[in-house]
């Protein structure tokens, strides 16, 4: 089995970030930046179905400006067999990037798609559910387990009211979850490893796929500021001050 | 043209995220509701008295019996063209079929849109809420999920809609259920709670819950949690507020034991009032908290619960 899990180079998850001043997105310049968290919970459940033995080959494809070629090298260190960079200054949504891995898969063929379910930069938590419907395969969103059964893949999906365990025909595409698994750190040795390991790099244009975007922002703006409150000196206080000052309780 | 509202329920009630985003769909045009289920009489009857809706669609069939999105999208696809905008509100149902419905139709999805500008023009927030995106939108329909914080509830009576019965379109035949295993509880469910007690990683143990849920019986309050005392195995998923999880407005959130790291913030911080109780006093958590209290949540909370009888 071939297993393709995509990778977005995000701004780290730990990086406060501020809005540009011309307010057209935020400050990426000299701001540290990462595989998006989801998408290395990708990598590692296709790293651990590559260790059962379940898949053969672990591709890990990434879409964006060339530095998105580090994001790609984790991924290798992390394990994947081998990189693809879709190389594009665009500023990529949803939609363009699931046209891109469309036309990526149908290439390689893999029997098993993982994306993470959403990128902590845009929040859009799309690419999964529109790769597959461009696709015609069956979705699994939001997955905190997953385990291949023959031809269908048993996978329980995280849901608003708890779990769900539902079946899909492969190929499939799945979104991963947070308690999907827990990533490992790429060790010394396997970072070494990963700068021999193969990218291929193409470009939405020779893939044939028109990435214009849909949306335009008009602007990008801070949100309101909530500002401290009161430290309290004693729970009795914190009680008076619900009822008699708050009056929600 | 008219603006259609996906409806959330579960066969027997219809869910308040509706009325949300009935709200908003209410600012763009006429709405239609469509209630999509298996034996799913019973919500539509109740969407139709929604005020501000006027007409439901009823699509009952075996194939939306557990929200199969590979099967509704093609529905959703199929009544596409009577329409400008299809909202649903962003529930995990909804952000699994709209982007399916999206892709189907070639156009892009705006997520959890909390303001209309325009017909077209919407505001977003990006990166967990730390910064609002004002969109405009060039596609012919528009697919949305609504953030359900973001609007009001529109009055759940009030409507005379029409129900009206919908073709069910064919068996993607891609996926099946298999079953639930849903949280069991009699206190409200945390996206419509008044009152949200969340704990965190300084809970300690799921046991230590216990103490929430006897402040949450008192206050009808719902229990939440962080992304911590999830991961933890303190609590079930569904408990997690934040980013990633639940986002959640209520008049009243105290947050326990909470460092209150931004994931956890961009899903709470527009409640109305915040209580944060964490020994350390340079918990993050106090920045947005309008009453702070300093101390072991393990003498607190139990403090707390008293004084509410008092």
């Amino acid at each position: 089995m071939k297993v393709l899990v995509a990778v977005k180079r995000v701004v780290d998850y730990n990086v406060k970030i501020r809005v540009n001043s011309d307010q057209t997105g935020v400050e990426t310049q000299n701001v540290k930046m990462s595989m998006n968290p989801f998408d290395e919970i990708a990598v590692e459940e296709g790293m651990r179905l590559k260790e059962a033995g379940t898949a053969k080959e672990l591709i890990a494809v990434s879409i964006g400006p060339s530095q998105s070629q580090e994001t790609i090298r984790t991924a290798l260190a992390m394990g994947a067999d081998r990189g693809i960079l879709i190389e594009t200054d665009t500023n990529l949504e949803p939609l363009g990037v699931a046209k891109c891995l469309k036309a990526v898969i149908e290439k390689e063929n893999p029997d098993l798609v993982i994306v993470g379910k959403q990128a902590i930069d845009d929040d859009c938590a799309q690419t999964g559910q529109m790769l597959s419907a461009l696709l015609g395969w069956s979705q699994g969103t939001f997955a905190s387990k997953i385990a291949v059964d023959g031809d269908a893949l048993k996978l329980t999906r995280e849901v608003d009211g708890g779990l769900e365990n539902v079946s899909l025909k492969m190929p499939a595409v799945v979104t991963a979850d947070l308690r999907l698994n827990e990533p490992r750190y790429a060790s010394l040795p396997n970072i070494m490893k990963a700068k021999k390991k193969p990218i291929d790099t193409t470009t939405p244009d020779e893939l044939g796929v028109d990435v214009t975007p849909r949306l335009t922002v008009v602007s990008v703006t801070e949100p309101p500021k909530r500002e401290a409150g009161t430290i309290v000196e004693n729970v009795a206080q914190l009680v008076e001050k619900l009822r008699n000052e708050a009056k929600v309780i | 043209m008219s603006i259609l509202v996906l409806a959330e329920h579960d066969n027997s009630e219809l869910k308040p995220a509706t009325l949300h985003a009935v709200t908003a769909a209410a600012e763009l045009g006429d709405v239609h509701v469509l209630v999509a289920g298996s034996d799913c009489g019973a919500p539509a009857d109740v969407a139709a008295n929604i005020s501000g809706v006027q007409k439901v669609l009823k699509a009952d069939s075996s194939l939306y019996a557990n929200d199969l999105a590979e099967n509704l999208a093609l529905l959703l696809v199929s009544l596409a063209p009577g329409y400008s905008h299809i909202l649903a509100p962003a529930t995990s149902r909804g952000k699994n079929v709209m982007p399916r419905v999206a892709a189907l139709l070639d156009v892009a999805q705006i997520s959890e849109i909390v303001s209309v500008k325009s017909e077209d023009t919407f505001v977003r927030p990006i990166y967990a809420g730390n910064a609002m995106a004002t969109v405009k939108s060039g596609d012919a329909i528009k697919i949305i999920t609504v953030r359900t914080t973001g609007f009001d509830a529109a009055p759940a009576d009030g409507g005379s809609a029409s129900v009206e019965d919908v073709a069910a379109t064919e068996d993607a035949g891609l996926s099946s259920f298999v079953g639930a295993e849903l949280t069991k509880s009699e206190r409200p469910e945390l996206t419509s709670a008044k009152v949200i007690i969340s704990g965190g990683r300084g809970m300690q143990s799921g046991e230590n819950f216990a103490m929430l849920e006897a402040v949450a019986d008192k206050l009808g309050a719902a229990v939440g949690a962080s992304r911590a005392a999830v991961d933890a195995g303190f609590v079930p998923n569904d408990y997690q507020v934040g980013q990633t999880g639940k986002v959640v407005a209520p008049d009243l959130y105290i947050a326990v034991g909470i460092s209150g790291a931004i994931q956890h913030l961009a899903g709470m911080k527009d409640s109305k009032v915040i209580v944060a109780i964490n020994k350390d006093e340079e918990a993050p958590i106090f920045q947005v908290a309008d009453y702070g209290l300093v101390a072991d949540l393990f003498d607190a909370v139990p403090e707390f619960s008293k004084e509410l009888d008092g």
